[in-house]
């Protein structure tokens, strides 16, 4: 592939570090920026896009590097692993860095009008800064190879995260409740992750993920120590990315973070932890060991479907517009988790396409809800009366992301959902096929209120006339229109996204690495 | 007269000791056991110490707020600094050997650790101060009759 030539060689060989310095110390450099306008340009917006654009650019050619040539493996401070940290870059995670720098991208440009409107002026560079330290942590968490590391950057994002959430309490008090259940759920998962790892260092005694997949492969499944990693990380990770009953921090924190923060958390966030399970389950454990299997078997498609289940049934009587999509998020968690607990590749490959498409649905479906609230104030589900008048362009889009979400052919959610269900009919799970159309049905109703909301009332009366057509400003509609019209073309044409999808399962079905690859800048 | 005279004094007498403290944890730290996070904590217990014996107020004055936030900046861009200019020097992130390449007992590795440190030090003082000051400035004062 000749696309990796045009990037200069100190940043085909720096890239994976520069990825997540850069975005870390411009948070630096944002949080002295002033809050005022200097001259009409809004700097610390400035420095944020800057700098998403340029880590978008980098993911880029990090994912073209891995593509064309294999895993990267960057050694921090010269420092060759096992002994220094490693950052290990393959097909299996370079697709997410790209996914979270084009979110980043996309909701930042949004975040122009979003965040001053959401945002207390004097909180701004404050605002932005913790934006890019949580995406320098998503990033973190993506890009290590070290499982020490990956709790590091975990807590990194997290914490900003928390941040970030209380900072929709300008708008809506209840965002200080809402980021102190997730502070609390978040923080116990993290310390389960971390247990967990202590569990993997003490029978192994090292912290890199290819060497402990290595020793673990040498001594076998059948220490009680490394069981009990395997149960912490796995609850630390489940409640990361709200496997069903772990999900309770969610809605909360959906629904009152300030509304750029709400799509960029939906759609990357949760799927950052999918892939540190992913990595965990089936490349440093290994499948085919009892233990593994059975969790995989019916702890993760277990709580997938139970999660399918009951989030839609929860997302179908919710008021709250914001509370709706949340709890759709939790039932999509679980179609991911019911594609990867089949542990055959063509159900990896579904749940791992699932969790891109879902990113482009989702990211949509917050930006529209974010536009809605900006132009009209509206949180409620009873309140989107008319917006197929008020608000045509924007609604347009939410529609097309909502029957992406039901599944309607020519949409990303029925490309995934098919390819689950044809996983899960290889595997000869029929009766998953069965709860596949059953959820299905189940948004078709939490979605179908909502439009019909939109279209088939008429615009509520205001001071003698019906509300006037107020579209959002075309800074939003970009960025939104940019994720509906990728959710048509990549539900048309999925070549590309199932390609990358199927790659990254091919990775896992190949078990746990246990060769060091190349050292990319070393001695 | 004002009240509470043997904290003041004792106060007065401590505080220097514990900054002096805190320097040598910092610089000792690479011989013995110590480092930038425990003697950014130090440090910044010490001032803490004057806030509680004299008041937040002469605190903020002593180290504005407006100074924290720099501060701890400050620090995080040393770090990366460092970071960075391995980077320039043409090693791998952090790869402080490139700092005195020749050296035989590893200098490059001492100036390396030695800057980093210097940032931890900065923005562990200023974080905890951070922290203190928001907190401390939220609860009224209480009056002398209380405690």
């Amino acid at each position: 592939m000749d696309i990796v030539s045009i990037f200069p060689a100190w940043v085909l060989t720096h890239g994976p570090a520069l990825l997540v310095v850069l975005p870390l110390m411009m948070a630096v450099l944002t949080a002295l920026a002033p809050n005022k306008n200097i001259a009409g340009v809004n700097i610390p917006w400035v420095m944020t896009g800057g700098t998403v654009v340029v880590c978008a650019i980098l993911a880029f050619s990090v994912l073209m590097q891995v593509l064309s040539h294999g895993p990267i493996n960057y050694a921090m401070g010269g420092w060759e692993p096992p002994i220094g940290i490693a950052y290990y870059i393959d097909a299996l995670n370079a697709p997410i860095l790209l996914l979270i720098t084009l979110v980043a991208v996309l909701c930042t440009l949004y975040a122009l009008p979003s965040v001053s409107a959401e945002v207390e002026p004097k909180k701004r560079a404050p605002f932005y800064a913790a934006f890019l330290v949580s995406f320098a942590g998503l990033l973190g968490m993506v890009t290590t190879g070290d499982a020490f590391n990956v709790f590091v950057f975990l807590e990194v994002s997290s914490i900003s995260t928390y941040v970030l959430v209380a900072m929709g309490a300008s708008r809506d008090r209840r965002a200080l409740t809402a980021a102190y259940n997730y502070l609390i759920m978040g923080s116990i998962g993290a310390t389960f992750l971390v247990i967990g790892i202590g569990f993997l260092y003490m029978q192994t005694g090292t912290l890199n993920m290819i060497d402990i997949a290595r020793i673990l492969q040498e001594s076998g499944p059948d220490s009680r120590v490394v069981k009990l990693a395997f149960a912490f990380i796995v609850v630390g990770l489940g409640l990361k990315l709200a496997m069903f009953p772990l999900h309770t921090w969610l809605p909360g924190a959906y629904a009152y973070a300030p509304s750029f923060m709400t799509a960029f958390l939906a759609a990357t966030a949760t799927k950052a932890a999918l892939y540190l399970l992913l990595r965990f389950t089936f490349t440093i454990f290994d499948p085919s060991w009892g233990f593994v299997g059975k969790s995989l078997m019916y702890l993760l498609a277990g709580m997938g479907i139970l999660g399918m289940m009951v989030a839609s049934l929860q997302a179908i009587f919710q008021n709250d517009l914001r509370r709706v999509l949340a709890f759709s998020s939790v039932a999509q968690v679980g179609y991911m988790l019911l594609g990867i607990g089949m542990a055959t590749t063509l159900g990896v490959t579904a749940g791992y396409l699932h969790m891109i498409n879902h990113a482009i649905m989702k990211g949509a479906l917050f930006l529209a809800v974010g536009a809605f609230w900006y132009r009209f104030g509206i949180t409620q589900v009873s309140d989107m009366r008319g917006l197929g008048k008020t608000m045509p362009l924007t609604m347009a889009a939410f529609t097309i992301a909502g029957l992406s979400l039901i599944g309607v052919p020519g949409t990303v959610g029925f490309v995934s959902k098919l390819a689950l269900a044809r996983a899960a009919a290889e595997n000869g799970w029929w009766w998953a096929i069965g709860v596949i159309v059953v959820t299905s049905i189940l948004a078709i109703v939490y979605i179908g209120r909502l439009i019909e909301q939109a279209y088939f009332h008429e615009p509520p009366n205001q001071g003698g006339g019906t509300l006037a057509k107020n579209e959002a400003p075309l800074i939003m509609l970009i960025p939104l229109w940019i994720l509906a019209i990728s959710a048509l073309v990549f539900g048309i044409n999925a070549e590309w996204t199932t390609s990358l999808a199927r790659t990254a399962a091919d990775v896992l079905s190949g078990g746990p690495i246990v060769n060091m690859p190349y050292i990319a800048g070393g001695h | 007269m004002s009240p509470h005279l043997v904290l003041r004094v004792v106060a007065k007498m401590l505080i220097p000791l514990i900054a002096l403290f805190a320097f040598y944890v910092q610089f000792h730290g690479d011989f013995g056991p110590g480092g930038g996070f425990q003697a950014g904590v130090i440090l910044a217990a010490g001032i803490i110490l004057y806030a509680l014996v004299f008041g937040i107020d002469a605190a903020k004055k002593a180290v504005p707020p407006s100074w924290i936030r720099i501060g701890m900046s400050f620090g995080v861009l040393l770090y990366g600094g460092t970071g960075v200019a391995t980077w320039m020097l043409g090693g791998n992130f952090l790869d402080y050997t490139q700092f005195a390449p020749e050296s035989t007992h590893a200098a490059g590795q001492h100036w390396g650790i030695f800057a980093v440190e210097l940032g931890v030090f900065c923005t562990v003082t200023c974080a905890m101060l951070a922290i203190f000051y928001a907190f401390g400035s939220r609860t009224p004062e209480l009056s002398d009759e209380d405690w």
